[in-house]
């Protein structure tokens, strides 16, 4: 067996310590070392776009990126944007336009328009398709989620 | 570099890791050592050169190259060409050097390369060595990088000020791996085209300069180019699309890239 590495992850604002096997998954990593299973993991090779976090900022593929290059680095999970009794903005733009049917692709999906909205001017619902279009949801609910990302590109921009 | 060495041969490089570990992922690769040059510090840069050219370092993101004004500015084909890399999780994490030594024959980059001549900076156990990027890829996913050399920086000689360009890509999404792709660079001086420069993905086993239809546009035009752009390509036929359409794409997106190119290079 592989030595394990010592790393130190700070997600959603807590630094997490623990000893893990070099080839370990940051997405595996969240899920099963810190219970975090807000991230899910659909392809677990980029394509689908459920596993989709931000480190340092910028949002990654979690099924790409070995936990042990995420040593040092801050990471944000859906738990982060959010709770039940208080939804962040995109989360409640979601909930507004029913963006969401079986939930699968929905973290991915915020995560991802969180990045998008940071970086983008996202001028046309086309900007947004194409921001979106890593992301694969299998409900075909599209449509409604273009709308929750475009309402809440609105209010970011105080429209 | 030790490290590479040490492994005889048996290491992989990990960078972006956007192509690897999904190879990874699907047991495609396997390796005893992987070598993460992310911490490597000097690789991830855009720096101006005084030629109009840009020196990019190995680790620069895909993100970095979109969204550089250098780029933009010197290099408007390539700038094109990135908003058709990938989504944006990957081009976070992906770089230049991973794409190049990656050699996907359908991936932007190594095409980009090839189109502006770039000089690939290879180094290894004896130093660095320049590659001209005609020279660098020898077959699908293949290179003439040696097992302990690793792409440290791409160098873009600039290009002549009246030079017009045109990038076109057809894929099934946008992001999505390319069916193929075509650009070009047309320089005109004075109402004469002095120079041109036409390459394709997707269309060969490498990313490749059409070299008859460069020829057959300067001897007779736009049309005779297009049509020539089906003898450079030598495609496969997988399951997003046969030899037959690529043939037809290589025509189709020359005859735009060349209108494109030479519009832009009359203004």
């Amino acid at each position: 067996m592989t030595a394990k590495i010592s790393i130190t992850v700070t997600v959603n604002g807590t630094a997490q310590a623990a000893d893990v096997e070099p080839r370990l998954l940051l997405a595996d990593f969240l899920r099963e070392n810190l219970d975090l299973t807000g991230t899910h993991v659909g392809c677990e090779h980029g394509i689908c776009g459920a596993c989709t976090v931000l480190m340092n900022g910028d949002s990654v593929r979690s099924c790409l990126t070995f936990a042990v290059q995420a040593d040092g680095a801050e990471v944000e999970t859906v738990e982060s944007l959010g709770s039940i009794d208080e939804l962040g903005p995109l989360q409640q733009a979601f909930r507004e336009k029913h963006a969401l049917q079986c939930g699968f692709c929905t973290p991915g999906m915020l995560m991802t328009a969180t990045d998008m909205l940071r970086k983008y001017p996202l001028e046309t619902d086309d900007d947004i398709r194409d921001g979106l279009s890593g992301n694969i949801c299998r409900c075909t609910g599209y449509q409604n989620i273009v709308a929750a990302v475009r309402s809440a590109a609105d209010k970011r921009d105080g429209k | 570099m030790a490290a590479l060495a040490a492994s005889n041969g048996d290491a992989k490089v990990l960078a972006g890791g956007q192509s690897l570990v999904p190879m990874l992922n699907f047991r495609v690769v396997d390796a005893p050592l992987f070598v993460d040059i992310n911490g490597i510090e000097g690789l991830d840069l855009i720096e101006e050169k005084e030629d109009g050219g840009l020196r990019i370092g190995a680790l620069t993101r895909h993100f970095a190259l979109e969204t550089s004004v250098s780029v933009r500015d010197r290099f408007p084909v390539l700038h094109e060409a990135m908003k058709h890399v990938a989504h944006l999780a990957i081009r976070n994490r992906g770089t230049i050097g991973g794409s190049l030594s990656h050699a996907d024959p359908a991936a932007e980059l190594p095409m980009m390369a090839v189109l502006l001549d770039a000089k690939i900076v290879a180094a290894g156990p004896d130093g660095e060595r320049e590659i001209p990027a005609g020279d660098f890829f020898t077959a699908p996913l293949t290179t003439v990088l040696a097992p302990d050399e690793i792409v440290v920086a791409v160098d873009l000689p600039g290009l002549p000020a009246a030079t017009g360009w045109g990038f076109e890509e057809f894929a099934q999404r946008r992001g999505d791996f390319a069916v193929a792709g075509v650009a070009a660079l047309v320089t005109r001086e004075g109402g004469t085209v002095t120079n041109t420069r036409i390459a394709l993905m997707g269309l060969h086993d490498t990313p490749v300069r059409a070299r008859s239809a460069e020829a057959a546009f300067g001897e007779s035009g736009i049309e005779a180019a297009a049509v020539a752009a089906r003898q450079d390509a030598d495609p496969m036929n997988d399951l997003h699309g046969s030899a037959d359409y690529r043939r037809h794409l290589a025509e189709a997106l020359t005859r735009r890239v060349l209108t494109a190119a030479l519009e832009r290079a009359a203004q």
